[in-house]
């Protein structure tokens, strides 16, 4: 990112609050809902709780052009390579908020069939509880989001780990860990 | 495929016989016959009612064939139903079809009880049937406002989502929570309706019935809406009864079958409402009999409200139901009786049934085995939208691509109870 | 297409609005006392053993002769629909209980049938061993069977002869195991606290 590059000084900083400004005041949803979760997260983006004031009215459909990505469900072993595949596919800066238990930590299916926690695929920046948690709940997590974007805790995080952000370890079948990395 | 042609002159004497002519031969890979192209749509798509995805096989802009692969929400639940006791059974089913949770509890409550030679009293009987109806119109607002929002017109999503809000909410009062409600357990229902249910009920249904006459005013007549529905998405009877469909989709067919007048249960045959079918088997009439269903689940919960009796909202048989609250303050063995029932649970004397009750989307079934456990030796839900989705291929071949979006919506599928 | 089986329009109509029969509150409510007559039908005609399981009526065929079973069910009896076919896995309890005439073995694969004219259900169950997990598909005969023969070989791990495409279904394609039978463990994966060590 191109700031990075110039020292911080005054007139870098009134520009860092600006981009920051706009990055969180539009924040675009990809839509990822995949099971009960997504119903709520319908909810939130409907006219009661509406997401439109927070600028998310729009639920982009190709993750190039979404900004925050709500896994909304359960990953089954099937779904996780395209949860990853999708999350590459996002162009940064890029936000994952976890909506619900099962996406959080596999929620009440502890089981064969479910990534237990979808951070053990992409890295999260928000866990909402819930199942499923109500559309105030998605609220006060998005706001969060908000908050962190405001601080630019997030930016400052990525930069520091080696793995952009996400130490990720897949296990093969045969037991030996392989560390994931981004590209640089 | 080859072409002989004359190349241009060597430039040296030697091997010039051998460049006069050249044989240019495309090779390597198959070349399909026409020109048909395989896409892949899904499973993250906007338009494809949760994680399904299909593969199409498409000319131009005509789809030829169209295989749905499913498995992407396979979460396992029959498995976790054999780790589960009775009690807690119905938190586990209810998160299968998410769209009318209800209808996954009561299927599963209703086959523990028959396993259980278990009767119910007439309140939780009624209470059931409203609340059966209440998740019936929820299911299929929720199904105008996707369908409205994949054929295009946006604002549906919003109009269908303003009523279900106040379904939900009503809903919440009830049972407690907006969704996955684990309301109905094997014995009755988990609490009795709270105070002024009886008027909010009322101020709900005055506006679903205002929203369902807006839509009606809104689409049915609309020409784009007509376009894009009507003559889409056929299926002719013998198809669909073949292909194990059953709800809206065998009901658009001409074929007038549903469970709660065919084999009643609760207390369907006790209240007077009708079976809506049409004719022509298309995506207008699919549409056209869900929005019409809600009327006659409207008319259905009118009647709850006049008629419920008064009495008990769960058994009074000690084995199978939790004292109530209050006593557990009071008597060490109702305490004893609530911890055992809630940690170990009931057991159920073996046995197997089977339990078809009709949910929004066609006929839900419970196939329970008992072992003489405290927990299901086998747990299987049929879930409608696994069977209906098998009718999805017919209907999208043949049919142009943007009309399979249409037809995918009008199948309505939920994946959670596809793949379980 | 079982064309010949499938109700006209008009007798759908006569056959929804018939009165309910006297039992209770219950799916089976409409059958009046003569169901047994299917279920024994069936079983005679192909050395099964019918019974009644909570009020409904249940044949345990022979697995050889399932397939035939299904085609007199849908040919003759007009059981229009195949509404399930499922598997049930006993290695717990394979000394349980059963009908007299039946042997019990480790696996069970049970199909429940829908008569629309005649408004009656039947459920047939074969007992398929461990070591032969095989069984003859439904396909052909009831085409909305596909997806669940799959379910039940992508889950169960038995096979179904004569089906288009036996392949997984729920579970990805590379996966090892059949989760639903009783000895493939369940897959806990052990909860970590705050404060355990942890791959991140």
């Amino acid at each position: 990112m191109g700031l990075d590059a110039i020292p911080y000084n005054f007139f870098t900083g009134r520009l860092e609050d600006l981009v920051r400004w706009a990055r969180r005041n539009s924040v675009w949803p990809a839509t990822f809902g995949l099971a009960c979760c997504a119903l709520e997260m319908m909810a939130a983006g409907a006219a009661h709780y509406d997401t439109a004031r927070f600028g998310m009215e729009v639920f982009r459909a190709s993750p190039r052009q979404a900004d925050l990505m709500i896994v909304a469900g359960r990953v089954s072993q099937k779904m996780a390579p395209v949860l990853r595949q999708v999350y590459d596919q996002m162009v940064e800066p890029k936000w994952v908020i976890s909506m619900g238990v099962c996406a959080s930590t596999g929620g009440m299916f502890n089981n064969y069939a479910l990534v237990q926690g979808v951070d053990q695929v992409v890295p999260v920046d928000v866990y909402v509880p819930g199942c499923p948690p109500g559309p105030e709940t998605l609220l006060h997590g998005i706001l969060m989001l908000h908050d962190q974007i405001r601080t630019g805790e997030l930016l400052a995080r990525r930069a520091e780990s080696p793995t952009g952000g996400a130490a990720i370890e897949v296990d093969q079948t045969d037991g030996t860990p392989v560390s994931v990395t981004l590209p640089s | 495929m080859s072409t002989e042609w004359e190349g241009l002159a060597p430039q040296t004497d030697e091997g010039a016989q051998e460049l006069q002519t050249r044989e240019l031969v495309f090779s390597g890979g198959v070349w399909p016959e026409g020109d048909s192209m395989i896409v892949n749509m899904g499973p993250q798509h906007p338009s494809t009612h949760g994680v399904l995805r299909v593969m199409l096989e498409l000319e131009g802009e005509d789809v030829l064939r169209a295989k749905p692969i499913i498995g992407y929400l396979h979460t396992g639940m029959e498995k976790t139903g054999e780790e589960l006791t009775y009690v807690q059974g119905a938190t586990n089913v209810t998160r299968m079809d998410y769209a009318s949770p209800i209808a996954n509890e009561l299927v599963f409550s209703m086959a523990v009880e028959r396993l259980l030679d278990l009767e119910v009293p007439p309140r939780a009987v009624w209470i059931r049937m409203m609340m059966a109806e209440l998740d019936r119109m929820a299911s299929h607002l929720l199904f105008q406002a996707t369908n409205g929002m994949d054929i295009g017109a946006l604002s549906m999503m919003l109009y269908g989502w303003r009523e279900r809000e106040e379904v939900l909410r009503l809903m919440e009062e009830v049972t407690g929570l907006r969704m996955n409600h684990n309301y109905v357990r094997p014995g009755g229902v988990a609490a009795d309706l709270p105070d002024g249910w009886h008027d909010r009920t009322l101020e709900v249904l005055d506006l679903v019935e205002r929203g369902i006459t807006q839509y009606d005013l809104l689409l049915t007549a609309n020409p784009i809406w007509l376009e894009r529905m009507v003559g889409v998405g056929t299926i002719t009877r013998t198809q669909a009864l073949a292909l194990g469909a059953t709800g809206p989709i065998l009901r658009s067919t001409g074929f007038p079958w549903d469970l709660r007048k065919a084999q009643p249960y609760l207390a369907y045959d006790d209240v007077d409402f009708d079976v809506i079918y049409t004719e022509n088997g298309d995506c207008f009439d699919r549409y056209r009999i869900r929005l019409y269903e809600i009327a006659e689940s409207v008319k259905i919960v009118r009647q709850c409200l006049e008629r419920i009796p008064d009495g008990d909202y769960r058994t009074d048989d000690l084995k199978v139901t939790p004292p109530p609250r209050e006593r557990i303050d009071e008597s060490m063995e109702a305490l004893i009786h609530h911890f055992k029932l809630f940690t170990e649970g009931f057991r159920v004397p073996a046995g197997e049934t089977y339990v078809p009750i009709e949910s929004p989307r066609g006929e839900i079934g419970c196939y329970l085995v008992a072992d003489g456990t405290g927990k299901p030796a086998r747990l299987h839900i049929r879930g409608p939208s696994f069977y209906n989705l098998q009718t999805m291929s017919p209907m999208m071949e043949g049919g142009l691509i943007a009309d399979g979006v249409a037809v995918i919506s009008s199948v309505d599928p939920i994946m959670g109870e596809v793949d379980r | 297409m079982p064309d010949d089986a499938t109700p006209t329009a008009e007798e759908a109509r006569e056959t929804v609005h018939e009165p309910a029969g006297e039992s209770d509150q219950g799916p089976d409510a409409a059958i009046d006392g003569s169901i047994d007559e299917v279920a024994d039908a069936v079983a005679e005609r192909f050395q099964g053993v019918a019974v009644r399981s909570h009020g409904q009526p249940v044949v345990y065929v022979d697995r050889g002769v399932w397939r035939d079973v299904a085609a007199s069910l849908r040919d003759d009896e007009r059981f229009t629909q195949c509404v399930d076919v499922t598997a049930v896995d006993h290695v717990a309890d394979v000394e349980r209980a059963v009908p007299d005439g039946v042997s019990p073995k480790r696996f069970e694969v049970v199909a429940n049938f829908l008569s629309h004219a005649r408004n009656r259900r039947l459920r047939v169950i074969a007992q398929v061993a461990a070591d032969d997990a095989e069984i003859a598909s439904l396909t052909d005969l009831y085409p909305g069977v596909d997806f669940a023969e799959r379910e039940v070989y992508d889950l169960m791990g038995i096979a179904f002869e004569g089906h288009p495409d036996l392949t997984r279904i729920l579970m990805p394609d590379d996966w090892v195991g059949f989760p639903l039978r009783k000895d493939d463990p369940p897959g806990h994966v052990p909860v970590t606290f705050k404060g355990d060590p942890t791959p991140r």
